[in-house]
């Protein structure tokens, strides 16, 4: 039921950022925690036999989660979600690219109501725990995160070492187990040319810069994930102060340089803002590189008061809509590339009248 | 070709990004890229980078001195791996195996993260002995304060009540 509606509906936790501080800039926060069983192989090593028991005892301790402790968890195995719904996960970015590429079934998602909680099960490690939440939160995600897993460490047997920590099959991992980030909207920072400087720098003290959907490096649109690099040797509060910390500091350098843009280049920023919404409402044909760059200007326009009468949430919810699946899923059919174009652009416009009419009501 | 970082060693490891749509290429040795290395490894959707880029890590030949005499014949006895199976995939095979390969893996940890410990969360249940162990070194601490600064009474207490925590260890 909960799955059901998570992937017939836009609609996910973290795209409301009405509920989320700082959600101009800070789109979402993640925390993702890495766990796995005790002397059971890890998930690269599963195989058809061993793979059903490990995922039977996973699935065991969820049920005994809902039953004894009040929780309305779904569990389903990738083999019951179409490749399709698998992408519409991927793209909501509740599950990692390489989750939604398998299907096995041995390995599964577990979701709660509103897509705030998504644990992989059988990804690269047995469990990863997730939390999702709009803005600024990197500490609620952690607490919530570690609400859950202290509830499957009372019914699973987890490895965890006392001088290397929670054991993962990535040495990477090892240590919390915890990935913690946030989805960052720069435009402003971008246009002023600092962003190179500024990634350098967020290197050399540890943290990762990658594009909006992990795959590659490759940022679209102006949109950043920042993430934690280390995983050993600093305590999870100390990983997820320091994450908050530095996105801070890049939400006053965005804002600093989209007030200066707004004084010393109101046109062109004006031009800029309002050719994207022009394009956005007119356009018969736009692919997804397009638009998503579009709609990084329209965020702009929107955070700035040009533009007036779009809600942050529309500008989230249509980050994912024009996404492959999310267009296919919507239209019932399989389409090629260049209809998908098509539809977008109609979706697009849907979107951004009805939800300006909506608002003016 | 020479390494872009030193440009001392032959280049072994090519490396191309995407940023901004701009190409960028890197030609680096293996020492160079092991210490680039960090900025790579941890990009966890990016499967390319992680199991080739750890694998070599894994099983740099430079490493070898650093380790110990390695058995290559050693098992992992809970899910049968082998230290050459681990550097190959870059990935451990079970929970066991990072006491099993203690030793071979020790370099790897150390470049990843430095000579650090955890220090972070200890689980409830499957950490208990652990609190426990922690929660007894920290009273024996207290105990040779307590020795050195004369209070022989409180020292008999806290004494007493390490003997109770280590019988249920």
């Amino acid at each position: 039921m909960i799955l059901e509606k998570i992937l017939t509906e836009n609609d996910v936790f973290w795209m409301h950022a009405e509920q989320g501080p700082e959600a101009d800039i800070v789109i979402s926060s993640r925390v993702r925690l890495a766990r796995n069983l005790k002397k059971v192989p890890f998930p690269h090593l599963l195989n058809k036999d061993n793979g059903v028991q490990c995922f039977d005892k996973i699935k065991t301790a969820w049920k005994q989660i809902n039953t004894l402790e009040g929780y309305n968890f779904d569990l389903k195995t990738l083999d019951e979600l179409s490749y399709l719904d698998k992408q519409i996960l991927v793209e909501k970015h509740l599950i990692s690219p390489n989750h939604g590429k398998v299907g096995s079934h041995y390995q599964g998602v577990v979701l709660n109501s509103n897509g705030s909680i998504c644990v992989m099960i059988n990804e690269e490690d047995h469990m990863r725990t997730q939390c999702f939440l709009p803005g600024l939160q990197v500490d609620k995600c952690y607490e919530q995160a570690e609400k859950i897993d202290d509830k499957t460490e009372e019914y699973l047997d987890i490895a965890f070492d006392s001088r290397r920590g929670y054991l993962t099959s990535c040495p990477t991992n090892v240590g919390t187990g915890l990935r913690a980030s946030v989805m960052l909207h720069l435009p402003a920072i971008v246009m002023s040319g600092q962003i190179k400087g500024i990634f350098q720098n967020l290197g050399q003290i540890g943290m990762t810069v990658r594009g909006l959907y992990g795959e590659g490096t490759e940022a679209m649109g102006n949109f950043f994930q920042l993430s934690n690099q280390i995983t050993i040797g600093q305590s999870e509060r100390d990983i997820n102060n320091k994450l908050t910390i530095i996105s801070r500091r890049l939400i006053e350098q965005e804002r600093l340089s989209r007030e200066k843009i707004l004084k010393d280049m109101p046109y062109q920023l004006e031009d800029t803002i309002g050719r994207a919404y022009g394009i956005l409402t007119n356009a018969r044909i736009i692919n997804s590189n397009e638009a998503l760059i579009m709609l990084s200007s329209l965020r702009l326009g929107v955070d700035l008061g040009i533009i007036k009468g779009i809600k942050p949430f529309t500008l989230n919810e249509l980050m994912v809509a024009i996404r492959p699946a999310h267009l296919q899923k919507k239209a019932g059919r399989e389409m090629t590339p260049l209809q998908r174009d098509e539809y977008r652009a109609i979706i697009i416009k849907e979107q951004l009248q009805r939800k300006i009419s909506d608002d003016q009501e | 070709m020479y390494c872009d970082e030193c440009k001392q060693k032959l280049a072994s490891v090519h490396l191309t990004q995407m940023f901004q749509g701009q190409k960028i290429e890197m030609h680096l040795c293996e020492t160079c890229a092991a210490k680039k290395g960090a900025l790579l490894i941890f990009d966890q959707d990016n499967n390319f980078t992680i199991p080739q880029l750890l694998g070599s890590f894994l099983g740099n030949p430079y490493d070898f001195q650093e380790l110990q005499p390695i058995n290559n014949q050693t098992v992992c006895p809970n899910c049968g791996m082998s230290i050459i199976n681990i550097t190959q995939t870059g990935k451990i095979g079970c929970s066991e195996c990072y006491s099993t390969f203690d030793r071979e893996l020790e370099p790897t940890f150390r470049r990843i993260s430095g000579n650090t410990e955890h220090v972070g969360k200890i689980p409830n249940r499957s950490g208990e002995n652990i609190l426990l162990q922690r929660k007894i070194d920290e009273l024996k601490n207290r105990l040779q304060q307590a020795v050195s600064n004369e209070q022989y009474e409180q020292a008999v207490e806290i004494r007493d009540a390490i003997k109770t925590f280590e019988k249920e260890l």
